[in-house]
């Protein structure tokens, strides 16, 4: 059945439907898209709010995740009122109060190989709007088996990436980088921290880039990755180029069907009954503070930043930021016992790691940073 | 001198600076020029087969150097080599 618009609608579109560009033909394809958003987050914020305004007929949220006070920085689809409820509830009840003539689909679910292929089948367009290495390349690899084209952004500290991937005859996010960083050589926007307006912006480009595509007007963001630096306000093109010996997309390939993203990505399978587990080269924070009580002899290191040193502190910390952690590591003593936390345990590790591979024999890891103490041993201590 | 643009995740391995001039007739060579003032920048860019890792691209102008001559493309004076890595920020 051709959809048609009603005298309600007609009002609500008019300044799209006097563009020649939209026109009525225009608005009719919008209404007739399915375009699947996976994540609600940072980027998918800016997209279901833009997407839903568009007009586009049915659009399917994927995410499992719960709104948090620390999203609300830059996550304007959800509001105070929504700390605690799905996002996936609070991203549709916004939509839908934008265009309740909007058909959401949830998918109150991680993607993953089991389930991605089923999900996006049913959509014209996906848009990644996803935080990490291995569902990024599930979602590439997903689209481009079932010739499906994904708008890609992604965000870090001050600058995004985007671009059309899987478009027929153009590169797939495997011809940008064949490969992933091996786990925790690139913080996450938990670890980096992420300026609150760029996802607006940068979602705003995939938003923009998917009415294009609908539409079947001007000129895509395809064979062109935008990188955008919001504190030099400066936006620069280069060239994207499909890899002809990508093992995806390429001449001859060898990625049929989708395989085991963690793995790909070095992620070691997740083991339940360790969370709560302490291993021989970490300790507990409850532990630690029962030692710090007793009076124990260590040297006890924090390895954040200055800034974040700033926000929340453990009284007794010696301050020596990752990045010069290696200069300052020469004013320790092997034979001491050090203790090292950062805000979750992640460069904490790294540390300890560098100490043991320098000779240092009596090195601990605080398990779930200076978070796990502000939980489990000191609540005035700040959470970010 | 060619100018390298360093992204933000690798600013903290030059200090905090967003582009280097670093002197070199090839990217290779402007490369190693900046890896050797910034050491800590080359392992984040090299593996150690002394390859630039996978998951960083570079750039000179718009060219990806892996569709010219790799480290052996030329570079002017006047060029731009920009670094970018994958990130993978957005949802949380």
């Amino acid at each position: 059945m051709t959809p048609t618009l009603s005298k309600e609608e007609i009002l609500r579109y008019s300044r799209h439907l006097i563009l020649p560009e939209v026109g009525m033909e225009g608005q009719l394809k919008l209404k007739a898209a399915k375009v699947l958003l996976i994540g609600t987050g940072g980027l998918g914020a800016p997209l279901g709010m833009y997407l839903a305004a568009a007009g586009i007929g049915r659009i399917g949220l994927v995410d499992f995740d719960v709104v948090d006070f620390s999203n609300l920085q830059r996550q304007v689809i959800h509001g105070t009122k929504d700390v605690g409820r799905k996002k996936l509830d609070s991203a549709a009840d916004t939509m839908l109060d934008i265009n309740p003539f909007l058909q959401i689909d949830k998918f109150d679910t991680a993607l993953s190989s089991e389930n991605a292929l089923d999900i996006i089948k049913d959509y014209d367009y996906v848009i990644d709007g996803t935080d990490n290495f291995p569902t990024r390349y599930l979602v590439n690899d997903a689209c481009v088996l079932l010739g499906k084209v994904n708008v890609y952004g992604s965000i870090f500290r001050f600058e995004g990436q985007s671009t059309v991937f899987g478009y027929p005859g153009g590169p797939c996010y495997r011809c940008l980088y064949p490969e992933p960083p091996p786990p925790g050589l690139v913080p996450s926007c938990a670890e980096g921290g992420v300026l609150g307006v760029l996802p607006g912006i940068i979602g705003v480009i995939q938003a923009t880039e998917c009415v294009k595509l609908i539409l079947g007007k001007g000129e895509p963001l395809v064979g062109r990755l935008m990188l955008y630096d919001a504190l030099n306000m400066k936006f620069r093109e280069l060239k994207l180029r499909r890899n002809p010996e990508c093992p995806l997309c390429g001449d001859n390939r060898t990625i049929t069907k989708l395989i085991d993203y963690q793995q790909f990505c070095g992620i070691p399978q997740h083991q339940p009954e360790l969370e709560n587990t302490v291993n021989e080269t970490e300790i507990d924070v409850v532990a630690l503070k029962a030692r710090i009580d007793k009076g124990d002899k260590f040297v006890f290191i924090d390895v954040r930043e200055v800034h974040e040193y700033q926000i929340a502190s453990i009284p007794g910390t010696k301050l020596m930021p990752l990045g010069d952690f290696p200069k300052h590591a020469a004013e320790l003593n092997p034979d001491d016992e050090i203790i090292i936390h950062c805000k979750m345990g992640g460069r904490s590790g790294k540390a300890c790691d560098f100490l043991r591979q320098n000779g240092f024999k009596k090195v601990l890891n605080v398990k779930g940073g200076i978070l796990a103490w502000s939980q489990k041993v000191d609540p005035s201590v700040p959470q970010y | 001198m060619p100018k390298v643009h360093i992204p933000t995740p690798l600013r903290q391995y030059v200090n905090q600076q967003a582009s280097v001039d670093a002197a070199g007739a090839t990217v290779g060579e402007v490369l190693a020029t900046l890896t050797s003032l910034h050491p800590e920048l080359k392992k984040n860019i090299y593996n150690d087969e002394g390859k630039l890792r996978s998951f960083v691209n570079v750039y000179v102008n718009d060219e990806d150097i892996r569709y010219m001559s790799k480290d052996a493309t030329p570079v002017k004076e006047t060029d731009s080599i920009t670094i970018v890595p994958s990130i993978a920020g957005g949802r949380a």
